[in-house]
């Protein structure tokens, strides 16, 4: 046990995690699942968001098995290395709103910081822009964090509710499988409470076991190997640490191969798969998010990964995402391949506005 | 001992920025960190191996007390 722990936690433990994020995502997308999106954090939790009739654009609504693997392989790996500790009330009410601004902005990008990679794997010029922004906005979260930014401490919880989050996962599966149909329209015909998509990136998907094994096994991974993406960057910014780096270029590295070998790379800007090219809003939204995340501490697939170790505050983050992703579709704020949406910047200019107020005034003498 | 960073129920980064600050506010010397995660423990060997502190831990349940010393 003591030689894998050193392993995953060595250079050559979090390359190879990314390595193997950076292999399964084409692979899942060559599987069904939509383009440069075999692996999306925000989209899926979006579409799970839309299955649940959250919101009811009819295009992205699925439940995603993903990221119920993440969640319950990083609860096997705690549980497995005795690292499973239910803990929480670090400021729960600022993190859930950070992770529904971050949904916002990710939804005005379209995609979240893995999945930013995965455009730029797979040639998806537009994704520069949004890399672009997110480092700016981590930066600027680096600033708060110098400057003595904090969300305070974290308490010791009971065991059973660091459970919560993995059983909601538990149960998502079930919905998954079951799909139960009894509500009604006014006129009588069978619909919801679950919806899954008909048409468009909602109904594209791989097999069910298939998605759900390599989300597992990613969720594994990631917990052992602590992989983030918005900890890569802010670790060269903060401290000159590569470490985490090495995760994310072998994401990028290894899903550019692999969308090789399969015909998925298709360079330019124009006519790529869920992306638009308003320069300006994909920067700016991938800022919001960077800076979202940095305050709350990690990207969303690490957040998904602490609510598997029992991090409540982690779990409270991801809640915040998914019901971002309602709002997000509900009042127009998101992008679509035709631009950005009616109060999609309005409302990363609101996202932004409230990011620094919380990076101004979460602040205390810690040490 | 008289030099403590207490880190306990503190979320990355934070246990890092407080124990980089405290190296270079004493520049060498010894000090101790209190941490409560694993995460925080790899994250602080880390910076200790990057910076030349030389590193002593000793794990009491949940929490683990790291003893950062440089001459």
């Amino acid at each position: 046990m003591s030689k894998a722990t050193q392993f995953f936690g060595s250079r050559w433990g979090m390359i190879s995690a990314g390595v193997f994020v950076g292999v399964f995502a084409p692979l899942l997308q060559h599987w069904g699942n939509p383009g440069n999106m075999g692996i999306c954090v925000a989209c899926m939790e979006r579409d799970i968001a839309g299955a649940l009739g959250l919101h009811r654009a009819a295009l992205v609504q699925y439940i995603r098995p993903e990221v119920i693997g993440f969640v319950l392989g990083a609860l096997i790996a705690a549980l497995l290395f005795r690292e499973f500790r239910p803990r929480g009330g670090s400021s729960p009410v600022v993190r859930f709103f950070l992770g529904f601004f971050a949904m916002i902005g990710a939804l005005v990008f379209l995609g979240c910081p893995w999945r930013a990679l995965l455009r730029l794997a797979g040639g998806d010029g537009n994704a520069i822009l949004g890399l672009a922004g997110l480092s700016v906005g981590i930066w600027i979260g680096v600033l708060f964090l110098k400057s003595g930014y904090t969300l305070g401490r974290s308490q010791k919880e009971m065991k059973f509710a660091g459970w919560i989050f993995p059983m909601v996962m538990v149960g998502l599966l079930g919905l998954l499988l079951l799909a139960p149909q009894f509500g009604r329209t006014p006129e009588g015909v069978l619909t919801g409470p679950i919806f899954f998509s008909q048409k468009g990136p909602g109904s594209q998907h791989a097999p069910i076991l298939i998605s759900l094994i390599i989300g597992l096994c990613v969720g594994f991974l990631a917990q052992r190997t602590r992989l983030c993406t918005m900890g890569a960057i802010r670790d060269v910014i903060l401290i000159r640490s590569t470490h985490l780096l090495s995760g994310i270029l072998g994401i990028l590295i290894a899903a550019l191969v692999v969308n090789l070998l399969l015909g998925q790379f298709k360079a330019g800007f124009s006519e790529q798969p869920i992306a638009q090219t308003n320069q300006l809003w994909n920067f700016m939204g991938m800022a919001l998010s960077g800076l979202a995340f940095a305050l709350a501490g990690g990207c969303p697939g690490r957040q998904l990964f602490l609510s598997g170790e029992g991090d409540g505050d982690a779990a409270i983050f991801a809640t915040g995402m998914i019901v971002g992703a309602g709002f997000a579709h509900n009042f127009s704020m998101v992008s679509s391949p035709a631009g950005v949406g009616a109060y999609g910047p309005m409302s990363v200019m609101i996202g932004l506005i409230f990011c620094l107020i919380i990076g101004f005034t979460m602040r205390e003498k810690i040490a | 001992m008289a030099d403590t960073v207490d880190a306990r129920g503190l979320s990355c980064p934070q246990p890092v920025i407080l124990t980089n600050r405290k190296m270079k506010e004493i520049g060498k010397g010894i000090f101790q960190v209190l941490v409560d995660t694993e995460t925080s423990k790899e994250n602080i060997s880390r910076l200790a191996q990057q910076l030349g502190w030389a590193m002593e831990v000793k794990q009491e349940k949940e929490e683990c007390q790291i003893i950062l010393k440089k001459d």
